[in-house]
Protein backbone atom coordinates (compact mmCIF):
# COMPACT_ATOMS: atom_id res chain seq x y z
CA UNK A 1 0.00 0.00 0.00
CA UNK A 2 2.71 2.57 1.12
CA UNK A 3 4.51 2.78 -3.06
CA UNK A 4 8.18 4.29 -2.55
CA UNK A 5 7.49 6.84 -4.85
CA UNK A 6 4.88 9.12 -2.24
CA UNK A 7 7.19 8.20 0.54
CA UNK A 8 10.04 9.68 -0.90
CA UNK A 9 7.92 12.81 -2.14
CA UNK A 10 5.20 13.74 0.73
CA UNK A 11 5.67 14.09 4.42
CA UNK A 12 3.20 14.48 7.36
CA UNK A 13 3.64 15.20 10.58
CA UNK A 14 1.27 13.91 13.47
CA UNK A 15 0.81 15.33 16.83
CA UNK A 16 0.11 12.48 19.01
CA UNK A 17 -1.19 13.14 22.60
CA UNK A 18 0.71 10.66 24.91
CA UNK A 19 0.04 9.52 28.16
CA UNK A 20 2.69 6.65 29.62
CA UNK A 21 1.07 5.99 33.28
CA UNK A 22 4.36 4.28 34.78
CA UNK A 23 6.83 7.43 33.36
CA UNK A 24 4.41 10.63 32.99
CA UNK A 25 3.23 12.48 34.87
CA UNK A 26 0.31 14.01 32.83
CA UNK A 27 -0.18 13.65 29.38
CA UNK A 28 2.48 15.37 26.63
CA UNK A 29 2.19 15.91 23.17
CA UNK A 30 4.48 13.85 20.51
CA UNK A 31 5.47 14.34 17.07
CA UNK A 32 5.66 12.15 14.11
CA UNK A 33 6.98 12.21 10.91
CA UNK A 34 5.46 9.72 8.48
CA UNK A 35 4.59 9.41 4.81
CA UNK A 36 1.68 10.76 3.48
CA UNK A 37 -0.64 8.97 1.23
CA UNK A 38 -3.69 10.73 -0.72
CA UNK A 39 -6.58 9.18 0.47
CA UNK A 40 -4.98 7.79 3.97
CA UNK A 41 -7.27 7.31 7.48
CA UNK A 42 -5.63 8.78 10.25
CA UNK A 43 -5.96 5.30 11.71
CA UNK A 44 -3.58 4.53 8.82
CA UNK A 45 -1.29 7.62 9.99
CA UNK A 46 -1.46 5.72 13.91
CA UNK A 47 -0.47 2.34 12.68
CA UNK A 48 2.18 3.49 10.21
CA UNK A 49 3.65 5.09 13.36
CA UNK A 50 3.17 2.06 15.91
CA UNK A 51 4.69 -0.41 13.09
CA UNK A 52 7.58 1.62 11.96
CA UNK A 53 8.72 4.55 14.56
CA UNK A 54 7.13 3.78 18.20
CA UNK A 55 5.67 0.39 19.00
CA UNK A 56 4.56 1.52 22.46
CA UNK A 57 2.18 3.27 20.80
CA UNK A 58 -1.45 2.40 22.09
CA UNK A 59 -5.04 2.63 20.57
CA UNK A 60 -8.34 1.07 20.08
CA UNK A 61 -9.12 -0.10 16.67
CA UNK A 62 -11.07 -3.21 14.99
CA UNK A 63 -13.02 -3.43 11.90
CA UNK A 64 -11.49 0.14 9.72
CA UNK A 65 -14.72 0.37 8.31
CA UNK A 66 -17.00 2.67 10.58
CA UNK A 67 -19.08 -0.31 12.18
CA UNK A 68 -17.15 -1.07 15.29
CA UNK A 69 -17.05 1.90 16.99
CA UNK A 70 -13.58 1.40 18.74
CA UNK A 71 -11.40 3.95 16.81
CA UNK A 72 -13.04 7.19 18.01
CA UNK A 73 -10.93 10.09 19.36
CA UNK A 74 -10.26 13.38 19.09
CA UNK A 75 -8.82 14.70 15.47
CA UNK A 76 -7.69 18.54 15.10
CA UNK A 77 -10.06 18.83 18.20
CA UNK A 78 -12.85 16.54 16.89
CA UNK A 79 -14.72 13.93 17.97
CA UNK A 80 -14.27 11.05 15.06
CA UNK A 81 -13.57 8.21 14.01
CA UNK A 82 -10.08 7.42 13.17
CA UNK A 83 -11.01 4.82 10.08
CA UNK A 84 -13.14 7.59 8.85
CA UNK A 85 -11.13 10.25 8.83
CA UNK A 86 -9.44 10.36 5.33
CA UNK A 87 -6.72 12.59 4.37
CA UNK A 88 -6.77 14.24 0.91
CA UNK A 89 -4.77 16.57 -1.27
CA UNK A 90 -4.84 19.96 0.04
CA UNK A 91 -5.47 19.21 3.54
CA UNK A 92 -3.33 21.11 6.06
CA UNK A 93 -0.37 18.53 5.92
CA UNK A 94 -0.22 18.06 9.94
CA UNK A 95 -2.59 16.52 12.23
CA UNK A 96 -3.00 16.53 15.92
CA UNK A 97 -4.34 13.23 17.55
CA UNK A 98 -5.92 13.70 20.98
CA UNK A 99 -7.96 10.37 23.24
CA UNK A 100 -11.78 11.65 23.35
CA UNK A 101 -12.76 14.27 25.54
CA UNK A 102 -14.30 13.71 29.09
CA UNK A 103 -13.44 10.01 29.51
CA UNK A 104 -10.22 9.49 31.91
CA UNK A 105 -6.79 8.43 29.57
CA UNK A 106 -6.35 4.93 30.69
CA UNK A 107 -3.08 5.28 28.12
CA UNK A 108 -1.84 6.92 25.05
CA UNK A 109 -5.28 7.42 23.03
CA UNK A 110 -7.18 4.60 24.83
CA UNK A 111 -9.92 5.80 27.25
CA UNK A 112 -11.94 4.11 30.60
CA UNK A 113 -15.09 3.19 28.93
CA UNK A 114 -16.17 1.05 32.10
CA UNK A 115 -18.84 3.97 33.13
CA UNK A 116 -20.23 4.34 29.63
CA UNK A 117 -20.67 0.17 29.33
CA UNK A 118 -22.33 0.11 33.31
CA UNK A 119 -24.80 2.96 31.75
CA UNK A 120 -25.40 0.57 29.28
CA UNK A 121 -26.64 -2.09 31.24
CA UNK A 122 -28.47 0.03 34.05
CA UNK A 123 -31.13 1.14 31.29
CA UNK A 124 -32.98 -2.41 30.53
CA UNK A 125 -31.08 -2.53 27.17
CA UNK A 126 -33.46 -5.42 25.77
CA UNK A 127 -37.29 -5.68 25.47
CA UNK A 128 -39.21 -6.13 27.83
CA UNK A 129 -42.56 -8.15 26.33
CA UNK A 130 -46.60 -7.08 27.73
CA UNK A 131 -46.76 -10.82 28.58
CA UNK A 132 -44.07 -13.42 27.59
CA UNK A 133 -44.62 -15.33 24.51
CA UNK A 134 -43.24 -18.67 23.76
CA UNK A 135 -41.53 -19.60 20.51
CA UNK A 136 -45.05 -21.67 19.35
CA UNK A 137 -46.63 -18.32 19.73
CA UNK A 138 -45.10 -16.83 16.86
CA UNK A 139 -43.27 -13.64 16.53
CA UNK A 140 -44.04 -10.45 17.55
CA UNK A 141 -45.22 -8.65 14.70
CA UNK A 142 -44.24 -4.40 13.99
CA UNK A 143 -45.80 -2.55 11.10
CA UNK A 144 -42.75 -0.64 9.06
CA UNK A 145 -44.58 2.64 10.72
CA UNK A 146 -44.11 1.31 14.65
CA UNK A 147 -40.58 0.51 13.65
CA UNK A 148 -39.63 4.38 12.00
CA UNK A 149 -40.35 5.82 15.15
CA UNK A 150 -37.30 3.85 16.77
CA UNK A 151 -34.92 2.61 14.15
CA UNK A 152 -32.38 5.60 13.59
CA UNK A 153 -32.08 4.76 17.52
CA UNK A 154 -30.50 0.99 17.11
CA UNK A 155 -27.87 2.29 14.46
CA UNK A 156 -25.54 3.26 17.32
CA UNK A 157 -22.14 1.67 17.83
CA UNK A 158 -21.02 3.14 20.94
CA UNK A 159 -18.26 4.57 20.01
CA UNK A 160 -18.79 7.27 22.29
CA UNK A 161 -17.85 10.40 20.55
CA UNK A 162 -21.33 11.80 21.24
CA UNK A 163 -19.81 12.47 24.57
CA UNK A 164 -17.08 13.77 23.92
CA UNK A 165 -18.63 16.42 21.90
CA UNK A 166 -21.36 17.23 24.96
CA UNK A 167 -20.18 19.51 27.57
CA UNK A 168 -22.82 18.80 29.92
CA UNK A 169 -21.20 14.89 30.49
CA UNK A 170 -17.68 17.13 30.53
CA UNK A 171 -19.10 19.19 33.40
CA UNK A 172 -21.27 16.34 34.99
CA UNK A 173 -19.85 12.58 34.33
CA UNK A 174 -23.06 11.15 36.04
CA UNK A 175 -25.00 12.23 33.35
CA UNK A 176 -26.19 9.22 31.36
CA UNK A 177 -25.56 11.28 28.13
CA UNK A 178 -26.32 11.08 24.36
CA UNK A 179 -25.35 7.66 23.14
CA UNK A 180 -27.21 5.63 26.42
CA UNK A 181 -30.08 8.05 25.85
CA UNK A 182 -30.13 7.05 22.28
CA UNK A 183 -30.29 2.78 23.18
CA UNK A 184 -32.66 3.62 25.75
CA UNK A 185 -35.25 5.66 23.41
CA UNK A 186 -34.35 2.89 20.95
CA UNK A 187 -36.47 0.18 23.15
CA UNK A 188 -38.93 2.78 24.73
CA UNK A 189 -40.13 3.74 20.92
CA UNK A 190 -40.49 0.33 20.40
CA UNK A 191 -43.80 -0.92 20.07
CA UNK A 192 -43.51 -4.11 21.24
CA UNK A 193 -41.39 -3.17 24.52
CA UNK A 194 -43.80 -2.49 27.44
CA UNK A 195 -40.38 -1.54 30.15
CA UNK A 196 -40.64 1.97 29.88
CA UNK A 197 -41.70 2.62 33.73
CA UNK A 198 -38.48 1.02 34.21
CA UNK A 199 -36.60 3.18 32.42
CA UNK A 200 -38.49 6.11 33.02
CA UNK A 201 -37.12 6.13 36.67
CA UNK A 202 -33.88 7.20 34.90
CA UNK A 203 -34.98 9.74 32.78
CA UNK A 204 -36.72 11.71 35.70
CA UNK A 205 -33.62 12.49 37.51
CA UNK A 206 -30.90 14.75 37.96
CA UNK A 207 -28.59 12.61 35.93
CA UNK A 208 -31.04 11.80 33.51
CA UNK A 209 -32.95 14.48 30.53
CA UNK A 210 -32.54 16.58 33.36
CA UNK A 211 -28.74 17.21 32.47
CA UNK A 212 -28.93 18.17 28.71
CA UNK A 213 -29.19 22.10 27.53
CA UNK A 214 -29.91 20.56 24.11
CA UNK A 215 -26.25 21.61 22.81
CA UNK A 216 -27.30 19.48 19.89
CA UNK A 217 -23.58 19.29 18.85
CA UNK A 218 -23.85 15.44 19.92
CA UNK A 219 -26.01 14.72 16.84
CA UNK A 220 -23.45 16.95 14.95
CA UNK A 221 -20.25 14.16 15.19
CA UNK A 222 -22.05 11.40 15.52
CA UNK A 223 -20.87 9.23 12.26
CA UNK A 224 -23.96 6.84 12.22
CA UNK A 225 -26.41 9.75 11.99
CA UNK A 226 -28.28 8.32 14.91
CA UNK A 227 -29.62 11.89 16.63
CA UNK A 228 -28.68 11.11 20.08
CA UNK A 229 -29.84 14.86 21.39
CA UNK A 230 -33.58 13.65 19.53
CA UNK A 231 -33.54 10.38 22.10
CA UNK A 232 -32.65 12.52 25.12
CA UNK A 233 -34.83 15.51 24.25
CA UNK A 234 -38.25 14.14 23.27
CA UNK A 235 -37.33 12.19 26.75
CA UNK A 236 -37.56 15.65 28.82
CA UNK A 237 -40.84 16.05 27.40
CA UNK A 238 -41.74 12.44 28.29
CA UNK A 239 -40.49 12.91 31.73
CA UNK A 240 -42.71 15.98 32.11
CA UNK A 241 -45.98 14.41 30.90
CA UNK A 242 -45.19 11.31 33.84
CA UNK A 243 -44.76 14.22 36.13
CA UNK A 244 -48.36 16.20 35.31
CA UNK A 245 -50.29 12.93 34.17
CA UNK A 246 -49.78 11.75 38.21
CA UNK A 247 -51.91 14.11 39.26
CA UNK A 248 -54.99 12.80 37.13
CA UNK A 249 -56.78 9.64 38.98
CA UNK A 250 -55.96 6.50 37.49
CA UNK A 251 -58.09 4.20 35.43
CA UNK A 252 -56.29 0.91 35.52
CA UNK A 253 -52.33 0.67 34.92
CA UNK A 254 -51.59 2.09 31.60
CA UNK A 255 -50.55 -0.08 28.90
CA UNK A 256 -47.75 2.73 27.25
CA UNK A 257 -46.10 3.33 30.68
CA UNK A 258 -47.27 6.66 31.38
CA UNK B 1 0.30 -0.19 36.10
CA UNK B 2 -2.97 1.56 35.71
CA UNK B 3 -3.55 5.69 37.09
CA UNK B 4 -5.89 6.82 34.40
CA UNK B 5 -5.63 10.57 33.78
CA UNK B 6 -9.14 13.07 33.61
CA UNK B 7 -8.23 16.19 31.70
CA UNK B 8 -10.00 19.37 33.15
CA UNK B 9 -12.70 20.87 30.75
CA UNK B 10 -12.07 24.39 29.49
CA UNK B 11 -14.13 26.08 31.68
CA UNK B 12 -14.73 28.47 28.92
CA UNK B 13 -15.96 25.72 26.66
CA UNK B 14 -19.91 27.76 25.89
CA UNK B 15 -17.48 31.05 24.73
CA UNK B 16 -16.09 29.07 22.02
CA UNK B 17 -17.09 27.11 18.46
CA UNK B 18 -18.36 24.59 17.63
CA UNK B 19 -20.63 25.47 21.12
CA UNK B 20 -20.31 29.45 20.34
CA UNK B 21 -23.68 29.12 18.39
CA UNK B 22 -25.62 27.23 21.34
CA UNK B 23 -24.80 30.29 23.27
CA UNK B 24 -25.92 32.75 20.97
CA UNK B 25 -28.88 30.78 20.82
CA UNK B 26 -29.48 30.64 24.72
CA UNK B 27 -28.20 34.47 24.99
CA UNK B 28 -30.56 36.46 22.56
CA UNK B 29 -33.83 34.78 24.41
CA UNK B 30 -32.62 37.28 27.08
CA UNK B 31 -32.96 40.02 24.33
CA UNK B 32 -36.19 38.32 23.39
CA UNK B 33 -37.93 38.21 26.71
CA UNK B 34 -36.63 42.12 27.12
CA UNK B 35 -38.50 42.78 23.79
CA UNK B 36 -41.54 41.41 25.61
CA UNK B 37 -41.11 43.69 28.75
CA UNK B 38 -40.75 46.62 26.35
CA UNK B 39 -44.61 46.21 25.00
CA UNK B 40 -45.13 45.13 28.42
CA UNK B 41 -44.56 48.47 29.61
CA UNK B 42 -46.55 50.35 26.65
CA UNK B 43 -49.78 48.15 27.68
CA UNK B 44 -49.08 49.51 31.57
CA UNK B 45 -48.35 53.25 30.27
CA UNK B 46 -51.50 52.75 28.35
CA UNK B 47 -53.64 51.61 31.33
CA UNK B 48 -52.35 54.37 33.16
CA UNK B 49 -52.94 57.55 31.41
CA UNK B 50 -52.62 59.41 28.02
CA UNK B 51 -49.67 61.14 29.37
CA UNK B 52 -48.12 57.79 30.12
CA UNK B 53 -49.32 55.96 26.68
CA UNK B 54 -47.44 59.28 25.27
CA UNK B 55 -44.06 58.98 27.11
CA UNK B 56 -43.97 55.63 26.40
CA UNK B 57 -44.52 56.48 22.23
CA UNK B 58 -41.95 59.32 22.73
CA UNK B 59 -38.87 56.67 24.22
CA UNK B 60 -40.01 54.42 21.33
CA UNK B 61 -39.21 57.14 18.51
CA UNK B 62 -35.47 58.02 20.67
CA UNK B 63 -32.38 57.53 19.28
CA UNK B 64 -31.46 54.89 21.82
CA UNK B 65 -34.54 53.04 21.49
CA UNK B 66 -33.84 52.27 17.86
CA UNK B 67 -30.96 51.03 18.43
CA UNK B 68 -32.02 49.10 20.91
CA UNK B 69 -34.61 47.67 18.62
CA UNK B 70 -32.29 47.21 15.72
CA UNK B 71 -30.23 44.60 18.53
CA UNK B 72 -33.60 43.20 18.78
CA UNK B 73 -34.34 42.61 15.26
CA UNK B 74 -30.78 41.35 14.55
CA UNK B 75 -31.47 38.71 18.25
CA UNK B 76 -35.28 37.59 16.99
CA UNK B 77 -34.04 36.52 13.53
CA UNK B 78 -31.19 34.74 15.15
CA UNK B 79 -33.32 33.55 17.48
CA UNK B 80 -36.17 32.35 15.04
CA UNK B 81 -33.48 30.40 12.87
CA UNK B 82 -31.81 28.08 15.31
CA UNK B 83 -34.60 27.54 17.78
CA UNK B 84 -36.82 25.64 14.42
CA UNK B 85 -32.87 24.69 13.46
CA UNK B 86 -33.18 22.54 17.09
CA UNK B 87 -36.54 21.98 17.01
CA UNK B 88 -36.71 18.25 15.44
CA UNK B 89 -34.49 17.28 18.07
CA UNK B 90 -36.87 18.63 20.82
CA UNK B 91 -39.82 16.37 19.41
CA UNK B 92 -40.91 13.11 18.86
CA UNK B 93 -39.60 11.56 15.74
CA UNK B 94 -42.12 12.61 12.88
CA UNK B 95 -43.77 9.44 11.26
CA UNK B 96 -46.27 10.66 8.39
CA UNK B 97 -47.96 7.57 6.12
CA UNK B 98 -45.19 5.16 7.89
CA UNK B 99 -42.19 7.37 6.59
CA UNK B 100 -39.87 9.17 8.71
CA UNK B 101 -40.25 13.05 8.63
CA UNK B 102 -36.30 14.77 7.61
CA UNK B 103 -35.57 17.14 10.40
CA UNK B 104 -34.61 19.64 7.75
CA UNK B 105 -37.99 19.60 6.37
CA UNK B 106 -39.66 20.06 10.01
CA UNK B 107 -36.84 23.29 10.16
CA UNK B 108 -37.92 24.61 6.46
CA UNK B 109 -41.75 24.45 8.02
CA UNK B 110 -40.91 26.22 10.88
CA UNK B 111 -39.27 28.94 9.43
CA UNK B 112 -41.61 29.32 6.56
CA UNK B 113 -44.65 30.20 8.97
CA UNK B 114 -42.84 32.55 10.88
CA UNK B 115 -41.66 33.92 8.05
CA UNK B 116 -45.64 34.19 6.80
CA UNK B 117 -47.02 34.96 10.24
CA UNK B 118 -44.16 38.11 10.22
CA UNK B 119 -45.33 39.40 6.92
CA UNK B 120 -49.50 38.95 7.49
CA UNK B 121 -48.40 40.94 10.78
CA UNK B 122 -46.55 43.72 8.93
CA UNK B 123 -48.78 44.32 5.83
CA UNK B 124 -51.56 44.35 8.79
CA UNK B 125 -49.45 46.76 10.44
CA UNK B 126 -48.70 49.20 7.94
CA UNK B 127 -52.63 49.04 6.99
CA UNK B 128 -52.94 50.45 10.50
CA UNK B 129 -50.88 53.24 9.80
CA UNK B 130 -51.93 54.63 7.03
Amino acid sequence: MMDAKSIAEERLIVEVLRYRPEEDAAPVMESYEIPYIDGMSVLQALQYIKDYIDGTLSFRWSCRMAICGSCGMMIDGKPQLACQTILRAGDVRSLRVEPLKHFPIERDLVVTMSDFVSKVESIYPFIIPRSPRTPAEGEYLQTPAEMARFENFSDCINCMLCYAACPQFGENPNFLGPGVFALLQRYNGDSRDAGQNKRMELVHTENGAWSCTAVGHCSDVCPKHVDPANAVNQNKTNSALDFFLRFLPRRGQSERGV
Amino acid sequence: MRRPYLRPIDSLWWAKPPYLAYTLREATGIAIGAYALVLLAGVICLAVSENAYDAWLRFLASRWSLALHAIFLVAMLFHVWTWFAIMPKTMPRLVIGGRYVEPRLITATGVAIAALASLVLLVIALRILQ
